[in-house]
């Protein structure tokens, strides 16, 4: 028997009609990038962090000139237990699709979460990081989230 | 004679050393090595599982020839993240995120690992010596820091489980001449841990804390000057402290006393910055200023870097990128 979700009715959002890219423009960076973490599928349900609005093109601050990343984003229930997860995630993503020389913060939406800085001080410690994508259980869901199964 | 503040220095870069394959964590330089006639020796860990062994093969002013001697591959199951030898050269210990600590040696055949501690509940962040190296200490995200002695035999007998902490221990660092312990976490303090004299007990007997002038984030490293009455301790709340260590009876050791007490940092802005005691002090104790910051040093974060314990001012980093550097901190004349 699966366990119950943790947010069994999302809402569901349009989701943006976006030219196909195949490389980063100067000026466009900041759209590949959330390009990039828009694609990722929630942990709990088959719908995008998109379309379920946990992640927006506002929410992705992207300065090139030092290289510097930071990236918001809203669990749907203030609770969410999945909020570490999908954090990994969006750090996974960006991390093999960046170049290397990026330095990335991840955060919770002010606000949007009961631990929040709990969360944040997980998702920010490299160390904690690099540990948990050793663990083969968390690496199996990072893996699911990040290919999509739609489409 | 010009005091180094006078001097115009430069951090010359000597050698790259590459061959990690993942994020290099951990440096260590063999403190046996690097005089009359003892090539330098380095030891390195990282993401890649390894443990590399450099050796110096000749060095001039402007470079040095480190060689990998030896690739360690089957010792840890998961990512090493700090080594670091025993006083007397002989040992290496090896910290793991596979939950165990390894004790290398050096034989006819190279280095084989001849002993596994096993106990912490997971990662396994940091591995120190005591001066004598009679004891071992070890620390984890289990919030526990272990204590270890030292039997003939490769022997190792847990002697204290030390529970306190509240959350991850990120390092642990014997002070250089008593046999006093002092760990860092992610629950934002630095523990003082000594033995009761009477009953053999070991116990927290201080605790830095926001209260006391403690840091305000993650305390990530704790590092001693020679003589041991001075600690810096460096923060992801983006600070780095000197605390005064006020130990009363002061065990002689050997201790270096010409050392210049230049303290070097690395950081995520992979830069490595040097730091020295400032000639004018305020009333209120010593100031301290940068010396030098080397931009770029690195193309990703540093997560390590070490002084040699006996070339004049020479020292290794280790980063993100997979290399380590060796630099010479030098006059620009």
């Amino acid at each position: 028997m699966s366990p119950a979700l943790i947010n069994a009715n999302p809402v569901v959002y349009e989701k943006k009609e976006r030219p196909v890219r195949t490389r980063p423009g100067d000026a466009a960076f900041d759209e590949y990038a959330t390009e990039l973490i828009d694609q990722l599928e929630d942990p709990e349900h088959p719908y995008s962090l998109e379309e379920l609005k946990v992640i927006t093109e506002d929410a992705v601050e992207v300065d090139d000139k030092r290289s510097y990343v930071r990236v918001t984003f809203t669990p749907t229930v203030e609770h969410c237990s999945m909020a570490t997860i999908i954090g990994l995630c969006l750090r996974v993503k960006l991390m093999r699709s960046l170049p290397s020389r990026f330095k990335v913060d991840i955060k919770v939406a002010p606000g949007t979460h009961a631990t929040e800085d709990a969360v944040n001080k997980q998702l920010n410690d490299k160390e904690r990081v690099a540990a948990a994508l050793e663990n083969p259980n968390l690496v199996d869901m990072v893996d699911e989230c990040l290919t999509p199964s739609f489409e | 004679m010009t005091s180094i503040e006078e001097e115009g220095l430069q951090l010359k870069e000597l050698q790259t050393l590459t061959g990690h394959t993942d994020r290099v964590w951990g440096l260590a330089w063999n403190p046996v090595t690097g005089t009359a006639g003892h090539p330098s020796m380095l030891a390195s860990c990282g993401g890649d599982k390894t443990v590399r062994i450099w050796q110096q093969q000749q060095q001039t002013p402007n470079s040095t020839s480190f060689h990998s001697l030896e690739v360690l591959e089957e010792i840890h199951t998961r990512t090493v993240r700090s080594c670091v030898w025993s006083p007397s050269g002989e040992k290496l210990a090896t910290a793991s995120f596979d939950a165990t600590t390894a004790i290398l040696e050096q034989n006819g055949n190279g280095f084989e690992c001849v002993s596994t501690l096993e106990g912490h509940e997971n990662e396994v962040k940091s591995v120190s010596w005591n001066a004598s190296g009679s004891l071992l200490a070890t620390c984890s995200r289990d919030k526990c820091v272990w204590i270890w002695e030292v039997l003939p035999g490769n022997e190792f007998d847990c002697v204290s489980v030390l529970q306190g902490h509240t959350q991850d221990v990120k390092m642990v660092q014997w002070h250089p001449t008593v046999d006093v312990l002092f760990s860092c976490s992610y629950d934002n303090t630095i523990k003082v841990w000594a033995e009761d004299g009477d009953s053999d007990d070991w116990r927290c007997v201080q605790t830095l804390n926001e209260s006391n002038c403690g840091h305000s984030s993650t305390v990530w490293a704790i590092s001693f000057n020679a003589t041991g009455e001075k600690m810096v301790t460096c923060s992801d709340d983006l600070t780095i402290k000197v605390w005064g260590v006020d130990i009363a009876r002061l065990q002689s050791g050997d201790t270096n006393a010409s050392w210049e007490g230049i303290i070097a940092t690395g950081a995520a802005d992979d830069a490595i910055c040097l730091f020295i005691e400032s000639e004018d002090h305020s009333v209120d104790g010593p100031k301290y200023k940068l010396l030098l910051k080397k931009e770029k040093a690195h193309d990703m974060d540093i997560n390590a870097v070490r002084w040699s314990p006996t070339e004049n001012r020479l020292l290794a980093s280790a980063s993100d990128d997979g290399t380590i550097k060796i630099w010479k901190l030098d006059s620009i004349a």
